[in-house]
């Protein structure tokens, strides 16, 4: 299973997680409650500076953003007409810088290093929750995400080849069908290895 | 030490492994239906990962629903490009305009669960119809579009206007799913535990 996650030996890839969040969330509550649109092109302006210090792939970056730059085309006119065009681009700037901040955070992360960071921040909680078997259940769940691949990908090219098209249902009922069978098996198996002991 | 006392006690267990291999199945449904990309049914593209969450919250129920739900999200956030479009991280759920359904998707799957759970083993159509409207629809708008309006500094008005066009693929989805909760309760019965007091009538 492949992440977001660009492999690197910069500064940025090389920072503990918990410092990466905790500088990522902090930027956003700054940036997000600045009136101040000098601040906001410095912020972006730093950010470019942060992504060129990681080198991360432009075009996998620009992936996450883009769909963020359609949201804005819908709703800056909108909110320039409303409350006025400074408005408009100030908020357009800080959500942009924001979100590309986050992408950057997702990018010079791994995956494991998120999830013991997460695991880290759960740790006042572990009288509650079971941190074992939340361990394994997320990596069942990503185990079992080529297993479900397969099985939406053989529902979907029957329906093809059947060249019955138009019909959801026809799709949906074999996918839950065949996911709960998986399922059962997956729970025998759990069982078999004495997970139920 | 403590470890080996409380897992050889069974009637601690909060979770069978059936359960657990429930909810990770589907998780994973709910981000394989992202990852095949939107279907085309007559000229509207219709994003299917929604359709997985309603589905979750319909067939496994209001607890395992919302944990399947919150798996996904879990994996998303800590970076996997799940969400429909390949995105994921930690932007999609704090700063992104989109932020607050996935949230909504929390609270959407354990209402149509719960709702659900109460129209089990008859679960006669209308009534599931007005269920899963409820979680999948509006529970989910109820948390998004405050979120949205947040996020773009947009009036709570023109976000609910910009959340229309959705509405149609939304229903069309809760009717599929009802149809195939319809189907499947039938065939697999006992996914979801009924509310106590309540019996399974045969």
């Amino acid at each position: 299973m492949i992440g977001l996650y660009s492999p690197g030996t910069s500064l940025i890839h090389r920072a503990p997680t918990l410092l990466k969040l905790f500088l990522l969330s902090l930027c956003v509550v700054l940036i997000g409650s600045s009136p101040n649109p000098w601040i906001v092109s410095g912020a972006a302006a730093g950010v470019v500076l942060l992504f060129l210090a990681a080198r991360v792939p432009v075009r996998a970056a620009a992936a996450q953003i883009a769909p963020i730059l359609l949201i804005l085309l819908v709703t800056v006119p909108i909110q320039g007409l409303l409350s006025g065009w400074t408005v408009a681009a100030l908020m357009a700037g800080r959500l942009l810088v924001a979100v590309a901040l986050a992408t950057l955070f997702t990018m010079t992360t791994t995956v494991t290093a998120v999830l013991e960071a997460f695991q880290k921040l759960l740790r006042p909680f572990r009288r509650f929750i079971d941190t074992d078997r939340v361990g394994l259940l997320v990596a069942l769940t990503i185990r079992c995400i080529p297993l479900v691949s397969d099985i939406v990908r053989e529902v979907f090219e029957a329906r093809t080849a059947r060249g019955t098209r138009g019909s959801l249902l026809s799709i949906a009922v074999p996918v839950v069908v065949r996911s709960l069978y998986a399922a059962d098996a997956l729970g025998e198996a759990l069982v078999a290895r004495g997970l139920d002991d | 030490m403590t470890d080996t006392v409380r897992s050889s006690a069974p009637t601690g267990r909060i979770m069978p492994a059936r359960d657990l291999a429930q909810i990770a199945i589907f998780s994973a449904l709910i981000a394989a239906l992202g990852l095949a990309g939107p279907l085309n049914i007559g000229p509207v593209p219709i994003t299917l990962q929604t359709l997985g969450v309603m589905l979750a919250g319909a067939i496994l129920g209001p607890r395992k629903g919302t944990l399947a739900v919150l798996l996904f999200l879990v994996l998303t956030a800590v970076g996997l490009p799940l969400l429909a479009g390949a995105r994921g991280g930690i932007g999609v759920f704090t700063v992104s305009p989109a932020a607050g359904y996935l949230y909504g998707w929390l609270l959407g799957a354990a209402v149509t669960g719960y709702l659900t759970a109460r129209l089990l083993p008859k679960y006669p159509f209308w009534p599931a119809l007005g269920a899963t409207i409820l979680g999948g629809i509006v529970a989910v708008y109820l948390v998004g579009i405050p979120v949205m309006a947040l996020n773009l500094g947009l009036p709570l008005v023109t976000t609910i206007g910009l959340n229309l066009a959705f509405i149609p693929g939304d229903l069309i989805k809760v009717i599929v799913t009802v149809l195939v909760a319809r189907q499947v309760h039938k065939a697999y019965p006992g996914l979801i535990a009924l509310p106590k007091g309540r019996r399974e009538v045969d």
